[in-house]
């Protein structure tokens, strides 16, 4: 030891030394408290860390839809990002938060699958889904898609039109209506666990609205099979109705004589009515109905009435009070 | 000078309280928050705000009843971070939900009570925020100053309504967080009970 070396305690006293610690021991409990007081609203703001899926399964190409110029019913405003489409769903049977339905959409198994086409038909039946597909080359349809939250969509989905099922079965002269039912199997659709809607879910159209041109039976999205998401393996898509109005993987389509009940109608009447068309005229009581956000822009857009499809859709409601059967 | 017992407290809660804010605003634009980043926004600002302010009411109680001093001490830290996120959340909503627009906004605060109820919420709390500091809590006089603080319950149950209100259809959320309120609410009706009937007790040993 040289003898300039001056003692431990000349180097830091005692009272700065243990000062040290203190700090330390502060800086510990600050590190500890922050991180706690930042873990636990972020967790309880749902913004849970993977919550969000940015990989989206690819569900697999299907058959190519024979490349057409735009038909007479697609839009050509830009298509939303498929990643958008498949990330933002609202599917209550795969959870409540609109990142729920990619997160759980391994546990709905598309296959097998059946779909049951009764009630006021002539030939009822129960037909596999890849049967079914086979009836219908597939065809693409580019369609907005407005949902009664106030946000929209270009979806440039793959599909037939419904009319052309229908004919298959044969409506009797009885047939007026006509419903949808979503599949019910709690495992494969935890959300069903809870009562949170009268489930299964079930939606209904006038027949006419149904035989409509526009209305549209998707089996994919963007060239590939539908995500179960976005409603695996068949969902309706009603291109001047608010979103809810297409029900998603449908496994029963009956002809009836009477409005069938539908789901949010029950849920909410003076809410939802059962003709859900897109009217900016009429607000929803949360909602202004004026406006929407076309996901992936930061402003709003005007609604347009029947969603922008008035020219080919608004004579089946001619003489109706759309305020009333809103 | 004697450091208070805890110095990192307020400091901690502060930073710690901020960081969601900071996340968002920096995730937001690189798409972080999923595809309707505003939408996200105003859901994950309106429920910290209303979570911090729960919070803040649950000092008190917690105070009364584990007998710990730390509880009151960042209480006023958690009201101001409440009204940061709540004055976060109308200006998302007024400005990158509305786009600034006027007669949307006033045709929402007119016809949407939802909205309404929530600008109220946000409104009682303004007084709270201004007579946060010493200062103020002097030239009011403590009893004056602890009266006016109770609006914090009435912004708390107004935001509760305002969620629950827009809520579409599951209620489990705001109504856990009604049954918190109405939790401390209990606790502190019975501590001045507790308390009255102290006092009574005590004027009747000792009559004037």
């Amino acid at each position: 030891m040289r003898d300039d070396q001056p003692p431990g305690s000349d180097i830091t006293p005692e009272s700065l030394y243990l000062r040290r610690r203190e700090f330390l021991k502060n800086a510990g409990l600050f590190l500890g408290t922050a991180a706690g007081v930042a873990g636990g609203l972020l967790l309880l703001s749902g913004r849970r860390p993977g919550s969000i899926t940015s990989a989206v399964p690819d569900a697999g190409a299907v058959a190519q839809p024979v490349v057409k110029a735009a038909g007479e019913f697609d839009t050509l405003e830009p298509r939303t990002l498929y990643e958008d489409i498949t990330t933002y769903n609202n599917f209550y049977e795969l959870g409540l938060d609109k990142a729920d339905p990619a997160r759980l959409a391994h546990l709905l198994k598309p296959r097998p699958w059946t779909v049951t086409l009764d009630g006021e038909v002539h030939e009822p039946r129960t037909v596999d889904i890849d049967q079914l597909l086979s009836w219908f080359p597939p065809e693409e349809r580019v369609y907005r898609m407005r949902c009664v939250e106030g946000w929209s969509m270009v979806i440039p989905w793959l599909g037939f039109p419904l009319s052309a099922l229908l004919a298959k079965v044969k409506p009797t002269s009885h047939a007026r209506y006509v419903s949808f039912t979503t599949l019910m199997d709690p495992e494969q659709l935890p959300g069903q666990q809870r009562a949170v809607l009268d489930w299964p879910y079930t939606e209904g159209l006038r027949l006419d609205e149904a035989l409509h041109p526009l209305t549209f039976m998707a089996m994919g999205l963007y060239g590939r099979q539908l995500p179960a998401q976005n409603g695996a393996p068949l969902r309706l898509v009603v291109p001047w109705k608010y979103g809810f109005k297409g029900g998603k993987s449908i496994v029963r389509i009956s002809l009836t004589r009477t409005q069938p009940f539908t789901t949010w109608n029950m849920a909410a009447p003076e809410e939802y009515g059962f003709y859900a068309n897109v009217n900016p005229a009429v607000p929803h009581p949360r909602w202004s109905q004026a406006t929407e956000r076309r996901i992936g822009d930061l402003g709003r857009r005007p609604t347009l009435p029947f969603n922008g499809y008035a020219e080919q859709v608004a004579h089946l409601y001619a003489g109706m009070d759309l305020r009333k059967n809103y | 000078m004697a450091s208070s017992p805890h110095p990192w407290l307020n400091p901690a809660v502060t930073v710690g309280g901020l960081v969601p804010l900071v996340l968002m605003a920096v995730q937001g634009p690189l798409g972080g928050l999923g595809p309707n980043a505003i939408e996200a926004s105003l859901n994950d600002t309106g429920l910290i705000a209303l979570v911090l302010l729960v919070a803040s009411l649950a000092c008190t109680p917690l105070r009364i009843v584990t007998g710990w001093t730390w509880p009151a001490r960042v209480r006023r830290t958690l009201g101001l971070l409440a009204f940061t996120y709540a004055c976060s959340h109308a200006l998302t909503y007024v400005v990158l939900d509305q786009g600034l627009s006027l007669p949307a906004l006033l045709e929402s605060l007119g016809e949407r009570p939802f909205i309404f109820v929530g600008f109220a919420a946000l409104m009682s709390m303004v007084p709270l925020a201004v007579t946060s500091t010493n200062a103020w809590v002097r030239r009011l006089g403590f009893p004056r100053w602890q009266r006016l603080h109770r609006l914090a319950y009435v912004a708390a149950v107004l935001g509760v309504v305002h969620f629950a209100w827009r809520v579409k259809k599951d209620l489990t959320e705001p109504l856990l967080y009604g049954a918190v309120l109405a939790l401390l609410f209990a606790l502190r009706v019975g501590e001045a009970m507790r308390k009255r009937r102290a006092r009574a007790a005590s004027a009747a040993r000792n009559p004037a």
